[in-house]
């Protein structure tokens, strides 16, 4: 029994020019059978800032509860957003504290920070964070959407094309991962709009 | 091998269980039923360990009165699910209940639902689900002839398909099953599919 791979997800994050694109599948399973195809795994926090949660389905809802938590009360405090930096550290630091007992997900966060310049990074489930420039990934497809970006990706895309490339990566890797898949679901957001798309790809 | 399962059709939810207490190789006894009525327009059907199941599900039943007592309005099904999957959650890491659920209920607002949650806390809103090994046939049954739009009429035989299905493709597929529905007039017994009736040597 991987703890790890029970559920089932995959999850990646882009970045653009002045934009950036979150996309996660849509698969809910319990090992080899699927027990729903629209589950949602991308979490938004605040309008600037989304977080896609891979791993256990179970912590990705209790994690994501937690979250939404501390971010709510951050803003009645602070009187405004957390800076996806901020918001970065702050899950590092919840993760950091079920050291000995973790919380069996993999968060990936994706944001527009000061000047609308993109910022994303992932962690793994003890919060050991991993920023990046081009683009990061997550989940039981993690290999196959590594090799994917890595040959789709150029850097400083507009948000079409940045969406055209985060889903031809995201479909094409669970393709190849028996455990994730059953359509896709992507959000592009840049300073003005977030627009929210549903892929169909191969349901199967 | 305690099979539960369940789907929703136009303003109602049906749940199905098997009635079988087992112990290893002995039936305790063919008529246990495995769903509660959790208010006037709720059910929970649980399936799992018998102890954990008697014990969780009064529990939640018990607290869904509390709410009504305190605050006179009843908890709409979605609340009762996450309060449900709260309490799941919170035990996990601590003394777990093997059992799991669920949850079918009806609202003015927001119509029939049903919820599953799995015994380490997932929570999913879904038009048909199932647990145990029962859930290989009936949850394809329910791919193959389901309709968002069923009539309890088509429902029910649906039901019977199912029951069909795992009664003559489960080894060792329990006798009995009890069929419950919630709709606009409420939560009740629909009725009992039995094969074998308890019956003493006595009478014979």
């Amino acid at each position: 029994l991987q703890i790890f791979e029970y559920n089932g997800s995959a999850v990646v994050a882009m970045v653009g020019k002045n934009c950036f694109a979150i996309a996660s599948d849509r698969r809910l399973g319990v090992q080899l059978q699927t027990i729903a195809t629209d589950f949602q795994r991308i979490s938004k926090i605040h309008d600037r800032v989304f977080i896609a949660l891979s791993g256990l389905a179970t912590d990705v809802q209790t994690l994501y509860q937690r979250l939404v938590f501390r971010h709510k009360l951050y803003q009645l405090r602070e009187e405004r957003d957390m800076k996806p930096e901020t918001f970065a550290s702050l899950v590092s630091a919840i993760l950091y504290e079920k050291r000995f007992g973790p919380y069996l997900c993999q968060p990936v966060i994706a944001g527009l920070g000061e000047d609308d310049k993109p910022f994303i990074c992932t962690m793994d489930s003890i919060g050991a964070k991993e920023l990046a420039k081009d683009f990061v990934v997550s989940g039981t497809a993690s290999e196959s959407l590594y090799g994917a970006c890595e040959a789709m990706y150029k850097p400083d895309m507009e948000a079409e094309e940045l969406f055209e490339t985060i889903s031809q990566a995201l479909l094409s890797s669970v393709d190849r991962d028996c455990l994730s898949g059953w359509g896709g679901h992507v959000y592009v957001v840049t300073p003005t709009e977030i627009k929210e798309r549903i892929l169909k790809g191969r349901m199967d | 091998m305690e099979c539960v399962f369940g789907l929703v059709g136009d303003g109602f939810a049906i749940v199905a269980a098997d009635t079988s207490a087992v112990h290893s190789i002995l039936v305790h006894k063919n008529n246990e039923d495995k769903i509660m009525v959790l208010d006037s327009h709720k059910l929970i059907a649980a399936s799992g360990e018998p102890g954990d199941r008697v014990q969780f599900t009064e529990y939640v039943q018990k607290n869904v009165s509390l709410y009504q007592f305190r605050n006179g309005i009843p908890l709409t099904t979605a609340a009762a699910a996450n309060f449900t999957r709260g309490e799941l959650a919170t035990a996990l890491r601590k003394n777990p209940y093997s059992v799991n659920i669920l949850m079918a209920g009806y609202d003015k607002e927001a119509g029939a639902s049903l919820y599953y949650i799995d015994y380490i806390a997932t929570l999913h809103k879904v038009d048909k689900g199932a647990f145990g090994y029962g859930s290989y046939f009936s949850l394809s049954t329910m791919d193959r002839h389901y309709r968002s739009d069923m009539s309890v009429e088509e429902a029910i035989e649906l039901v019977d398909k199912c029951i069909l299905e795992i009664r003559s493709r489960l080894v060792i597929a329990p006798p009995n099953f009890v069929i419950k529905i919630v709709d606009k007039d409420g939560a009740r017994e629909h009725a009992w599919r039995q094969s074998v009736q308890d019956v003493t040597t006595a009478s014979l």
